[in-house]
């Protein structure tokens, strides 16, 4: 070997290191032996060691979500790509950057169905932003940076990188990370800039809105940081409402009196009606997601929509647009401020206050209320609780899927981006732990809270472990109501009350369980207890699990049934929701 | 404006590097979403460059339209997308080779209209015929439909190829 020259397996770990890659979450398995041999000979590069492949993939998304950087995964062929594949269409979904490994037979038994072989670029063809089977090692140092460049670029996404292990082991030399110039790839350039026209039109229309709404989602977070700052100071520029999806929360500052909450299915009801009187809509970084939109055909019948997002795919697709920007939404935010400034757009101020009364009208329902109680542990009660205790501090939050997530982002509220990480579009039970184990990973000294249900945590609970071994303080919150709670609601609206298989018996005694795994158990039965065994919680430096026992009957509202529209929402269990229609009972 | 609910017919070109998993990538995304495909066709145009044109035929209302050339183009080894039918007047052909079996009268007749279609004998047995015919879609439809009484017993064409009128390069 000359000097140069390395195995396969190094030039990985040398090109995931000039990648500033400091983390990376796996399980080991036989056709990634030399990449674990590499790693162990080495201590700049760390890796987590997880439960179950599904895990490393969400554990990567915490770690991306809640740092902006790529989230890298390393797991073996076979079952350990098939496991990932969850994770993935997640990170696809949600737009989130990760780089993700597999080992691979060696290449001269790709195809004849060898041990622990799948066709991984095959099987993750759609569930990836891209991918790549590297078949010469010659190729490896430049494929792992341009996976990095695909992931982080545009709208980010999951690349997968399937290595034979004859790669990982034959030599070759590895030429560093590209220069800014040789990394310009030669069909794939994601726009950046808006085209100005566009710019000046949306800005043109926006002047002379009467109802103008802003709708934001993850793209905003996906920006980076700097994009929230201006879409803050766009926002606050126009004095104009803004309301927020399930992805964007955090992406404006949820305690500013301009903000309406969040929108949508579960939204508040100020955003929803909003949203469906509006005369100008400015998207930015939202996708007119089904979740947003209700029934497509009544959503804001009365408005003219400015579009900002970077994936011209999303422009157009569900609804039609009036203005479409394709570009980063930092960079158009930045540039349609300085249109504003420039042309010293006044807004028209009578219009624009008599639409703030009718939002405080709006807002005078107060969509949230619920009936507390002294004996049963309300859901929204004990999410407003935890808020109170959490609010002031350096936190991070997950969640599972189900009911939980919906009060969750209803009553917690975030006034940063990047604090808020929950399975959106693909809706994965099980997300919340191991996402929430990326994040303590990346922010050590944080509090990070995973708020889950019973049944969701139960989908990735091994990852207790995983916490447990590297003493992580990650905090458990479950809302136990011993149902899939959300299916529940949907049996009780819409299939008259047959709860099929949606009750789940012989639960764990949660508190034994955290005891099992290392951690700290917790349980909370009555609402008088909430505030004494949440401080307990965050006192405790270790990995605690709470099982807080909730109301079993308690359903999530405001809601807008499927099929219906934004005017149509359901405030309460005393609101009486027209029959679903046949076109919403076929709705997901 | 055109009527956002009307079917319309549309020949997509998509220049696209020749590397393995590129058609499936194609493919899928128009099983994955829902797309029709009327037609498809694929070759190596530049050996050097490794470049593949992909000639894709569907149909689908201007919104599907306008979705998928946006999700081609999003493909990271996709180098250009062209909407033949909307950008300007192109050309389109295809090649089929046909098989009529049959003898007397009918097989003269089969011989008669291969002459009016300009479709060439490639093949020939005292009771076949193999025609080979390059032309629009409509015009390769029309022939075979001529030939089925005539003793057609056999298909194979090679889908639409095209390619933009003018000087203009894809």
């Amino acid at each position: 070997m000359s000097a140069q020259e390395m195995i396969g397996a190094s030039v990985l770990i040398r090109a995931l290191l000039d990648q500033g890659v400091d983390v990376v979450f796996g399980y080991p398995g036989g056709a990634v032996l030399p990449i674990y041999d590499e790693l162990f000979k080495q201590n700049a590069l760390r890796h987590i060691l997880v439960r179950h492949e599904q895990a490393a993939v969400h554990a990567a998304e915490g770690y991306a979500r809640s740092t902006g950087k790529v989230g890298v995964v390393l797991v073996t062929s076979g079952p350990g790509a098939t496991n990932a594949v969850t994770g993935l269409t997640d990170a696809l979904m949600d737009s989130i950057p990760i780089v993700c490994l597999t080992g691979q037979v060696p290449t001269h038994l790709i195809g004849n169905d060898a041990f622990q072989e799948a066709d991984t670029t095959g099987i993750t063809r759609p569930c990836t932003k891209h991918n790549y089977l590297v078949k010469n090692v010659g190729d490896l140092g430049r494929v792992v940076h341009e996976a990095f460049h695909v992931a982080r670029s545009g709208r980010p996404g999951p690349v997968v990188i399937d290595l034979p292990k004859d790669v990982l082991q034959a030599k070759a030399s590895y030429a560093g990370a590209p220069s800014a110039a040789a990394r310009k790839h030669r069909s794939y350039n994601p726009p950046v800039k808006g085209d100005p026209k566009q710019i000046d039109a949306a800005i043109e229309l926006l002047a002379k809105a009467k109802k103008p709404l802003f709708y934001c989602g993850g793209g905003v977070i996906n920006s980076g940081p700097a994009a929230s700052q201006l879409l803050k100071q766009f926002v606050k520029l126009t004095g104009f409402p803004c309301t927020l999806t399930l992805m964007g929360l955090g992406a404006y500052p949820a305690t500013d009196p301009q903000f309406l909450g969040m929108l949508g299915m579960h939204g508040l009801y100020e955003a929803n009606w909003a949203m469906h009187e509006c005369d100008v809509m400015v998207a930015v970084g939202a996708r007119f997601d089904d979740r947003v939109t209700g029934k497509v055909s009544a959503f804001a019948p009365h408005s003219k929509k400015i579009h900002i997002d970077i994936d011209p795919s999303s422009i157009n697709k569900n609804v039609r647009v009036d203005i479409p920007i394709v570009g980063d939404v930092g960079h158009v935010l930045e540039d349609m401020i300085k249109v504003w400034k420039a042309k010293q757009v006044q807004p028209d101020a009578k219009a624009l206050a008599s639409w703030w009364k009718q939002i405080e009208e709006w807002r005078g329902r107060n969509c949230l209320r619920f009936k507390n109680s002294e004996s049963i542990i309300k859901p929204q009660y004990a999410l407003q609780r935890l808020y109170a205790a959490i609010k002031d501090k350096d936190v991070y939050v997950t969640t599972e899927v189900g009911q939980h997530q919906m009060w969750a982002a209803q009553f917690l509220k975030f006034e940063q981006p990047n604090r808020w990480l929950t399975s959106g579009g693909l809706g994965t039970m099980g997300y919340g732990l191991p996402a929430a184990i990326g994040a303590q990973i990346a922010h050590p000294d944080a509090l990070v809270i995973d708020v889950a249900g019973e049944a969701s945590i139960l989908m990735n609970i091994q990852e207790l472990s995983t916490a447990c071994q590297y003493k992580l303080p990650v905090k458990v919150f479950i809302m136990n109501n011993q149902w899939m709670g959300m299916v529940r609601q949907w049996q009780e609206l819409l299939h008259g009350g047959r709860y099929s298989e949606s009750y789940t018996d012989s639960l764990p005694d949660f508190v034994k369980l955290a005891d099992a795994f290392g951690g700290v158990g917790l349980r909370i039965e009555k609402p008088g207890d909430l505030d004494g065994a949440i401080a307990e919680m965050i006192k405790l430096r270790r990995t605690v699990v709470v099982d807080c026992r909730i109301d079993q009957t308690e359903n999530c509202f405001p809601m807008i049934p499927s099929g219906a529209a934004h005017n149509e929402m359901l405030l309460g269990p005393e609101d009486h929701a027209k029959p679903v229609s046949e076109e919403g009972m076929v709705l997901v | 404006m055109a009527e956002p609910q009307k079917i319309e017919r549309h020949t997509i070109s998509v220049l696209v590097d020749n590397e393995p998993g590129i058609l499936a990538r194609v493919v899928g995304l128009f099983s994955g979403r829902g797309y029709n495909i009327e037609s498809l066709t694929v070759a190596e145009v530049d050996a050097q460059r490794h470049l593949s044109r992909i000639t894709i035929v569907t149909s689908g209302t201007v919104m599907i339209i306008e979705q998928i050339k946006a999700q081609l183009g999003r493909l990271v080894p996709v180098h250009r997308v062209s909407d033949l039918t909307s950008e300007g007047p192109s050309l389109e052909r295809e090649l089929a080779l046909i098989k009529v079996r049959g003898t007397g009268e009918k097989r003269v007749e089969s011989l008669r209209i291969a002459d009016i279609f300009r479709a060439r004998v490639v093949d020939s047995t005292i009771e076949s015929f193999v025609f080979e015919m390059t032309g629009s879609t409509d015009k390769l439809n029309a022939f075979i439909n001529l030939m089925q009484p005539l003793g057609l017993v056999d298909v194979s064409r090679t889908g639409v190829a095209a390619i933009a009128r003018g000087p203009e390069a894809l």
